[in-house]
């Protein structure tokens, strides 16, 4: 665990150095995440020792999304009436990213995947 | 609390520490997950949800301010960026697929990444939101972490981003079944990939509790969709903000 956290902390400063010296708009863990997906590439071996602790942090990636969504009492009146437009977007714009990403998938995947 | 002037001290005490904060989060996690499963797994009584509705009726009962809360909760917050750093395992495990159907996924993720960003900017400006809203909600498809740091980026308002984020997740997560028997669509791989890049990790928990096949195609599409949010979000919103100016 204390393995994996040093390298997922080692890959996230890296990332944000990127970001920073290369003025990126892209956040520095994202690129982070980049980094890090390179290098398991180049080295399968790398796998065997942050999976594990990996493993365990995503599977609590839930937890860590609450401290933020709390937030809601501190934002909540300063939306004041502008709730509609949020809630229209949040249904309409789900709705057309998953349609459209199951249409195009479908179209161009035919023959190619078995059961597509 | 008048009759109890010891609690009420120790209450004030122990609020002024950041112990407090970070217990009350893992706690309220602790009993949403309890309550989730109590609800045999429903993807109504979602998890994230519940914990969020605990920590603020506690804030709300307790006049604890947010900030204060923070200074406790922060040391899970943090987290989130190891997290998503951690999101390249995963995703490395899935290189086999990913290179055996490279083009039409990547044209299904590219159609999908910016038709969230740019359906989410443009639905908020036409409702009448401001610019700010209409950044805190662009990236609402992709992963929390991610979604949070690109609408900082953008100047939206990171926590209302969170929880627009956990809403897309749990609303497509009830809908998507429903859209798409309407569209004809049966493949467990196309349900899958869609599900991940519209509704990230509560997507894809939804789509693992159908299949392992469906399951490994939604993370698939979240991870995916969580870098070319990233990347894309940061050029098509000032671009939908241009053509509203």
């Amino acid at each position: 665990m204390l393995h994996t956290l040093a390298i997922l902390l080692l890959f996230q400063c890296l990332g944000e150095g990127v970001a920073f010296v290369f003025r990126l708009p892209v956040p520095g863990p994202v690129i982070g995440m980049l980094l890090l997906f390179a290098t398991l590439l180049l080295k399968p071996r790398l796998h065997a020792l942050v999976e594990p602790g990996a493993t365990e942090l995503l599977r609590h990636l839930s937890l860590l999304f609450v401290p933020a969504g709390a937030g809601v009492v501190a934002v909540g009146a300063s939306i004041g009436g502008q709730w509609p437009a949020l809630l229209g977007a949040l249904a309409g714009g789900t709705l057309v990213t998953l349609a459209l990403t199951a249409a195009v998938l479908r179209a161009l995947a035919r023959g190619k995947a078995p059961d597509a | 609390m008048p009759e109890f002037p010891q609690l009420g001290a120790l209450w004030v005490y122990l609020a002024a520490s950041p112990l407090l904060g970070l217990t009350l989060t893992l706690c309220a996690y602790l009993a949403a997950q309890w309550i989730h499963v109590r609800c045999r797994s429903s993807p109504l009584a979602n998890p994230v949800a519940i914990a969020i509705a605990i920590v603020v009726a506690v804030l709300m009962l307790s006049g604890m301010s947010y900030q204060r809360y923070f200074e406790g909760a922060q040391f899970v917050h943090f987290l989130l960026g190891p997290a998503t750093v951690a999101l390249a395992i995963p995703l490395a495990r899935q290189m086999p697929t990913l290179r055996r159907t490279f083009l039409p996924l990547t044209a299904a993720l590219c159609a999908g990444s910016a038709g969230a960003i740019i359906s989410s900017a443009l639905l908020v400006l036409l409702l009448g939101g401001s610019a700010t809203l209409a950044a805190t909600a662009a990236p609402k498809s992709a992963t929390t972490p991610i979604a949070m740091a690109v609408a900082e980026r953008l100047g939206g308002v990171a926590a209302l981003t969170a929880i627009m984020v956990i809403g897309t997740g749990i609303f497509g997560a009830v809908c998507a079944r429903f859209l798409f028997e309407r569209m004809g669509v049966h493949s467990h791989q196309v349900r899958g990939f869609a599900l991940g890049v519209a509704s990230h990790g509560i997507g894809t928990a939804r789509a693992f509790q159908v299949s392992p096949e469906m399951g490994a195609f939604a993370g698939l599409g979240m991870g995916l969709n969580g870098v070319l949010t990233a990347l894309l979000a940061p050029w098509l919103v000032p671009l939908v903000l241009r053509l509203f100016a």
